[in-house]
């Protein structure tokens, strides 16, 4: 018997979540040192509906799934769950709150059954107190059963592929019986098989009336799944629709709507003869037969979504990981570059993606880290290193490029983003490179060392250098290039020359 | 450890001083609180006694030559527990070809009396052998560090042991005693001292080794050969180790399968102390020098107050940990400040 305040009071929060959604968020805003990942962003989810979320890489999609997920806290702005306000302290407590997340990495226990994976922490107890392993494959098989999934619940989920954990992971959040269902680029590892199966959970879970928040890039998942979606760009919120009236042109419109800037400073350079060709290169299972040809003097843009392997090609090419078959030709002559240092015999440079992971030297001073990639060719008599010579180099070096510290003995952990990218820009340019490669030169740094770096590079070109850069940005792609290559998962989709290619164009090849 | 206690500046950093200088006012500090003790409870000087300091650096130097080498596997991100197993497999080796004709027992009765470079140069193959074989192991099957010296060592005091069947080895020339003798050790050390203080500052040796223990990944990227760096640095440590044991057993006139136990912990904690991050990328060899300066004034200060002996071990065991402690401290300050 349930009295009539109760009633009313239960009436009340449906008529709440039904005007604010199951989960609603509002003004969130976020911030990294040196980037604003989030600004005053919105998004409100209702019960029983599937709502993407759509935008470019780095647009904060999934910086806000974290933070909903209790991964990161926000530095302001308002969640609200089931019409009441909460704050989401940490993963477990979001869990406990009613949000599930898959992620986009899986984050399964590899020495384990797929059983304890799903319920670990919650696992069935017996009269003793003891995990009752019986009762915990039983009601994995029930789940399993209810999900039309066909595992064994005592595999290793080591022995599993790639498809079959994301399987496990959707059956592990599904498990929690949560209200809130964050799926971030779900299909990104599993096959169209996989894939139906995985939307016909989705419109199951649908039906029970969660709430599931769907992050992809594929156009064709959003008018599949979706009912509704939001756009972010850049990390601000760009708009909410049904996704019943709009067209595939209208989002991708609105993800990289904004207008370019006078903020790069192409020089028009002469276009000397081919210095780099690629032919058919290929890491199975990677990427595919990429081939291109960079000239004398051109900056040729290389754009594509996360997964579209963009990277891995540039690594191939400076030998990090070299590619399994396909020919490297430079001027014209076959090389085998089969290291980093055969890549810098032949006059190459690259400044990876990640300053962090494979560029710094974070612990070590601003001068050791300028000199590494010189002091590997010049300047040593002996093992001796002209110490002299090296130093003032690095020196004028870092006051070209106008590296911001107090003097070149401060450790380079303390230094700025921009800084940092401009000293490891320093590094390979000491070397004299004819052929430089660039995988996201201006990656969270601020706009100001972001112009410098750009003014840099086209510099470097109207000198003659052949420059390769990885942008998942448009605009700066757009801005830059003289061509553009665009990816998509590991094959080359095609090329844009600068007087044709727009926005839309490159998403176009890029989000087949 | 003692830190700074200046004000923390948030303007502009302040000139900081070498780390040196913490540990160089640890070892100080250390050396006085036994001077004040000596003269309550023993009525004598502990620092005013240059016999007993001399002794002091005796003693530590052996295990300081290793842990020269052992700094740079730490500094390089990895780890030597091999050292003293090499000890006793290089002094078995170089003894048993450094043995007198006129000893009737000798391991080679037709090779004896041979001219000490002989002995030299086979030991100190023993350890470039097996620093090597660590090297390769580590840097291209990927194996953790720990485990590949820990199989060395356990591999290397086997084959002490069998090499004479647990017999032990005596009766050097004199020539070869000579390299033990009187304070011979010493200048041995600190010419290794010397030459690695002056490879890791001023040549590429040196920086391929920072840069490698910073981040081995943008080493590889900057045109390193990062691999064959790392199989040259345990080569030079296990050099280095296989030299100690030449020193001590030519010292002691006798080796034994069992010598240099426990002495890659010692060499370890030398550095560790002398403030050589675990983690790798940081480290002198002035900081380890003055770390086995500190862990040898501990030991003898110790004996000078007539401390049993277990409990030297005991607290030697705490200052490890320490110093462990202050280094996870200091790079856990490091991460909050990035």
């Amino acid at each position: 018997m349930v009295s009539a305040s109760t009633a009313a009071a239960v009436d009340r929060v449906k008529q709440r979540i039904d005007a604010e959604g199951i989960l609603a968020i509002r003004g969130i805003r976020k911030e990294f040192p040196g980037v604003l990942a989030l600004d005053d962003v919105q998004l409100k989810v209702r019960p029983g509906t599937v709502h993407a979320l759509m935008g470019e890489n780095g647009a904060g999609k999934s910086t806000l799934m974290k933070i909903i997920a209790g991964i990161y806290q926000p530095d302001a702005g308002e969640i609200t769950l089931r019409g009441k306000p909460v704050t989401l302290k940490s993963p477990l407590d979001a869990l406990e709150q009613g949000i599930s997340m898959i992620h986009q990495e899986l984050a399964l226990m590899n020495w384990m059954t797929v059983a304890e994976n799903i319920w670990i922490r919650r696992e069935p107890k017996n009269v003793f107190g003891l995990i009752d392993h019986g009762k915990m494959a039983r009601q994995t098989q029930e789940l399993f059963d209810r999900l039309n999934i066909r595992l064994d619940p005592l595999a290793m989920v080591s022995e599993l592929t790639v498809a079959q954990k994301q399987m496990v992971e959707i059956a592990k959040a599904v498990s929690h019986n949560s209200d809130v269902l964050i799926m971030d680029e779900p299909t990104s590892a599993i096959t169209e098989n996989e894939v139906a199966h995985l939307f016909t959970i989705i419109r199951d879970l649908r039906a029970r009336g969660v709430g599931i928040v769907y992050i992809t890039h594929k156009m064709s998942e959003l008018f599949e799944i979706a009912d509704e979606f939001t756009v972010f760009r850049d990390g601000k919120y760009v708009g909410t629709h049904s996704a019943l009236d709009v067209t595939r042109d209208d989002i991708i419109r609105m993800m990289v709507g904004r207008d370019i800037t006078d903020m790069f400073p192409k020089i028009d350079c002469p276009i000397g003869e081919v210095v780099l060709e690629a032919r058919n290169l290929t890491i199975p299972g990677v990427f595919h037969d990429v081939s291109f040809q960079l000239r004398k003097g051109e900056i040729l843009g290389l754009a594509g979504l996360v997964g579209s392997k963009r990277s891995n090609v540039a690594e191939a090419l400076f030998g990090v990981h070299p590619a399994s078959s396909g020919e490297v030709l430079i001027d014209g002559t076959p090389v085998q570059i089969t290291s980093p240092k055969v890549a810098m015999e032949h006059g190459m440079a690259f400044l990876t993606e990640d300053r962090k992971e494979t560029g710094c030297f974070l612990i070590l001073d601003c001068l050791e880290n300028i000199q590494t990639a010189l002091i590997t060719r010049d300047h040593v008599r002996f093992g001796f290193i002209d110490q002299k010579a090296v130093t003032k180099l690095a020196e004028d070096m870092a006051a070209k490029l106008r590296v911001k510290t107090p003097n070149l003995a401060e450790k380079v952990e303390n230094l700025s983003g921009g800084n940092q990218q401009k000293l490891l820009i320093a590094r390979w340019l000491l070397t004299k490179p004819r052929i430089l490669i660039l995988d996201e030169p201006t990656r969270g740094i601020d706009v100001g060392a972001k112009s410098e770096i750009h003014r840099l590079i086209t510099g470097l070109a109207s000198e003659g250098v052949a420059v390769l850069m990885i942008s998942s940005e448009l605009p700066e792609v757009l801005g830059m290039s003289d061509r553009i290559m665009v990816m998509h998962e590991g094959h080359v989709a095609g090329f844009l020359n600068r007087d044709e290619a727009d926005q839309v164009k490159i998403m176009d090849l890029a989000a087949r | 450890m003692t830190t700074a206690t200046t004000q923390p500046t948030t303007e502009r950093p302040q000139r900081r001083l070498p780390q040196e200088v913490n540990i160089l006012m640890v070892l100080v500090g250390i050396s006085l609180v036994f001077e004040i003790l000596g003269w309550i409870t023993q009525g004598q000087s502990f620092l005013g006694n240059p016999q007993r300091l001399s002794i002091m650096i005796l003693q530590v130097s052996v295990i300081g030559i290793i842990a020269i080498g052992v700094t740079q596997v730490i500094i390089l991100g990895g780890i030597d527990l091999s050292s003293g197993s090499i000890v006793g497999a290089t002094a078995m080796i170089s003894m048993s070809l450094a043995q007198v004709g006129t000893f009737d027992r000798a391991i080679y009765p037709g090779l004896t009396d041979l001219p000490v470079i002989v002995p030299l140069i086979a030991g100190l193959m023993v350890g470039l052998i097996a620093g090597t074989v660590n090297g390769v192991l580590i840097a291209y099957t990927k194996i953790p560090p720990f485990i590949a010296t820990l199989g060395m060592m356990v591999a290397a005091r086997g084959f002490a042991k069998w090499y004479t069947k647990g017999q032990p080895v005596s009766f050097p020339t004199d020539s070869f005693a000579a390299l033990g003798k009187g304070m011979t050790p010493v200048f041995i050390f600190l010419l290794v001292a010397a030459i690695f203080h002056v490879a890791l500052k001023y040549t590429r040796y040196g920086k391929y080794t920072y840069a490698i223990g910073a981040n081995p990944q943008a080493a590889r990227v900057s045109g390193i050969n990062v691999e064959r760096h790392i199989v040259k640095i345990y080569a030079v440590a296990g050099l280095l180790a296989a030299l100690a044991g030449i020193v001590v057993t030519a010292r002691g006139l006798t080796a034994q399968a069992g010598m240099g136990v426990m002495y890659e912990l010692d060499a370890i904690a030398m550095a560790v102390i002398g403030g050589v991050s675990l983690a790798g990328g940081r480290g002198t060899i002035l900081g380890t020098m003055i770390g086995m300066v500190i862990f040898g004034v501990i030991i003898s200060g110790f004996t000078f107050l007539r401390l049993d002996a277990y409990y030297q071990e005991m607290i030697k065991g705490v200052i490890i940990v320490a110093a462990v402690v202050a280094d996870v401290h200091r790079q856990k300050k490091r991460v909050k400040k990035s």
